[in-house]
């Protein structure tokens, strides 16, 4: 296989696609299935897991010391990217895609494929949604603020309400653990959890399933390896929506 | 290839389902991984080395997977005493806990955490990119006994996990062994770097890392073979091993068991693979090949 040495990449341009997040260009593909990630290294600063949000683009939500550096790159600028690695999203024919916040961005790519029938999305308010001119070319897409500025007052999950959901083959989502713990739950209730799959975030060091740090509880699979993308029935007894890991490998309470 | 027979096995005073064992540093961060390498058929599982306090580690990139080996820099990452509750469920089981420190009392006082609770310790005497730890101070032989000795006396069984990083591994073996260690396991990590051309700097973000792997299985073997001729304490081989055939070249060199890790990276099924070439019922015992290829030559 050779060495796999992080890939050069020069960013074309950078796209702000809300106040927070942004979507990197870069000057080559990596072909990819929708769901997996790459770690992509900020020189001078550290290296983060982050989806494809297309075979050329990473999109990007602000939230840590590794974010904020990167969100001051701009075109010319060069990062390093290992893979894509992990797993990606099991395809299907009827998919209900959900994405709360930068969770759209793996969504994205799935919906682009004409596979994704519904997506729902929501975030805090009506410029913090990601995607939606993107995401209204491919599918048919339903939205929620928190707010009440766009689309239902309330969230993802209340849309889910609407829907008649064994019309669907598959459901897939991604967005903050909580809003992904919600859906959850919803599923389980409605005893479909084995045909939906969650994309799980976990602290990652190596992305390649050797170091541990990002293992779930109380299966020991690997977010990064055997994940991100695992399916409801699997998540159902974990630790899933309640804990997860800092970098020391501390517990620390969601 | 010869086989050999299965069983259980005692390694320096710790009781083992097999000669195989997971090395430190992989999988090792928390209980339930743990747990999935004993089920998927190690013999013992040696954890992430835990120390005084809880570490971040280094800044990434931490790991590169290279054609033959794996480069890392992880920095010693560990929840430090939030770990004892992390393997509370494996009681009982063979979990050997590695421990780091920066002196012989940080040593005693992570092993007291764990006293009564783990099946024996491995001391990281040997990591190559932790300042103050590790190799820094795994080189001075009487740094290594004294560390050992501050362990040993608590009277759980205590491996000593060796630095190839010196001229003469005998003599870093040998005061483990007047330190009181139960064990030697050689060999850790052989310091190393890669540097990303494109980038024009080093691709670890500690710039300094350890390459293990099937890169390192000759110096591994060259340790071993070192080792066994300067000391009687039983071997551990770690270092590069992916085959049966490599666990049988260990033995011959003088290793009673081995680590393995990096191997875990081309799958994660590897122990239950090596198990079913290394083992069989008609095999001989281990005792027959251990240290056989001493004082042979090929001419």
């Amino acid at each position: 296989m050779g060495d796999q040495l992080s890939e050069p990449v020069s960013i074309l341009r950078v796209k702000k696609e809300t106040p927070l997040i942004r979507t990197f260009v870069f000057d080559r593909s990596f072909a990819f299935s929708p769901g997996q990630f790459v770690m992509v290294w900020i020189p001078g600063v550290d290296e983060i897991p982050m989806a494809l949000s297309s075979e050329k683009t990473i999109t990007v939500q602000k939230a840590g010391d590794a974010t904020n550096a990167l969100f001051t790159f701009g075109a010319g600028d060069k990062l390093g990217i290992r893979g894509p690695f992990g797993n990606g999203f099991t395809k299907g024919d009827k998919i209900l895609a959900i994405a709360g916040g930068v969770g759209a961005a793996p969504l994205l790519p799935l919906a682009r494929e004409d596979c994704v029938m519904t997506l729902l999305l929501g975030a805090r308010t009506e410029e913090e949604l990601l995607f939606v001119d993107q995401l209204d070319e491919c599918t048919d897409v339903m939205i929620a603020t928190d707010d009440g500025s766009l689309g239902m007052h309330g969230y993802v999950t209340d849309l889910m309400d609407d829907l008649n959901l064994g019309a669907y083959d598959r459901i897939s989502v991604c967005g903050p653990e909580v809003m992904m713990r919600a859906v959850l739950t919803r599923v389980e209730e409605k005893g479909i959890a084995h045909k939906t799959e969650f994309s799980v975030h976990r602290y990652m060091k190596c992305g390649v399933g050797i170091c541990g740090s990002c293992c779930i509880d109380p299966s020991g699979l690997r977010v990064c390896r055997d994940g991100p993308v695992f399916s409801g029935e699997m998540l159902l007894k974990s630790e899933f929506g309640h804990y997860m890991r800092d970098a020391s490998g501390r517990k620390k309470n969601i | 290839m010869v086989s050999i027979r299965p069983g259980p096995v005692t390694i320096g005073g710790v009781a083992l389902d097999n000669h195989l064992l997971l090395a430190a540093g992989i999988l090792g961060t928390t209980g339930s991984s743990l747990a999935r390498i004993l089920s998927l058929g190690a013999g013992g599982v040696v954890t992430k080395s835990i120390g005084p306090l809880p570490k971040d580690g280094h800044a990434g990139p931490c790991v590169v997977v290279l054609e033959n080996g794996v480069l890392n820099a992880m920095g010693l990452p560990n929840p430090s005493n939030a770990f004892v509750d992390e393997i509370a469920p494996l009681a009982k089981k063979p979990v050997i806990v590695s421990i780091f420190g920066g002196n012989p009392d940080e040593f005693a006082l992570v092993a007291s955490w764990f006293e009564g609770k783990v099946a024996g310790f491995e001391l990281n005497l040997s990591c190559p990119h932790a300042d103050g730890y590790g190799s820094a101070i795994g080189t001075d032989p009487s740094i290594v006994e004294a560390c050992t000795r501050a362990v040993s006396r608590s009277g759980i069984p205590t491996w000593v996990k060796l630095t190839p990083n010196v001229t003469d591994i005998t003599a870093i073996g040998k005061a483990a062994e007047r330190g009181g260690a139960g064990a030697i396991v050689a060999i850790n990590t052989v310091k190393a770097m890669r540097i990303s051309t494109a980038m024009g700097c080093p691709v670890l973000g500690n710039r300094y890392g350890g390459l293990s792997g099937s890169a390192v299985f000759s110096i591994a073997v060259r340790c071993v073979y070192e080792l066994y001729e300067e000391c009687k304490i039983p071997i551990i081989g770690c270092g590069g091993v992916s085959t049966a055939d490599n666990v049988i070249e260990m033995m011959m060199a003088g290793a009673c068991a081995v680590e393995i890790g990096s191997a875990a990276y081309n799958d994660i099924k590897v122990f239950e693979i090596i198990k079913a070439d290394l083992y069989s019922k008609d095999g001989i015992t281990p005792e027959e090949i251990i240290g056989c290829a001493h004082g042979r030559s090929a001419v």
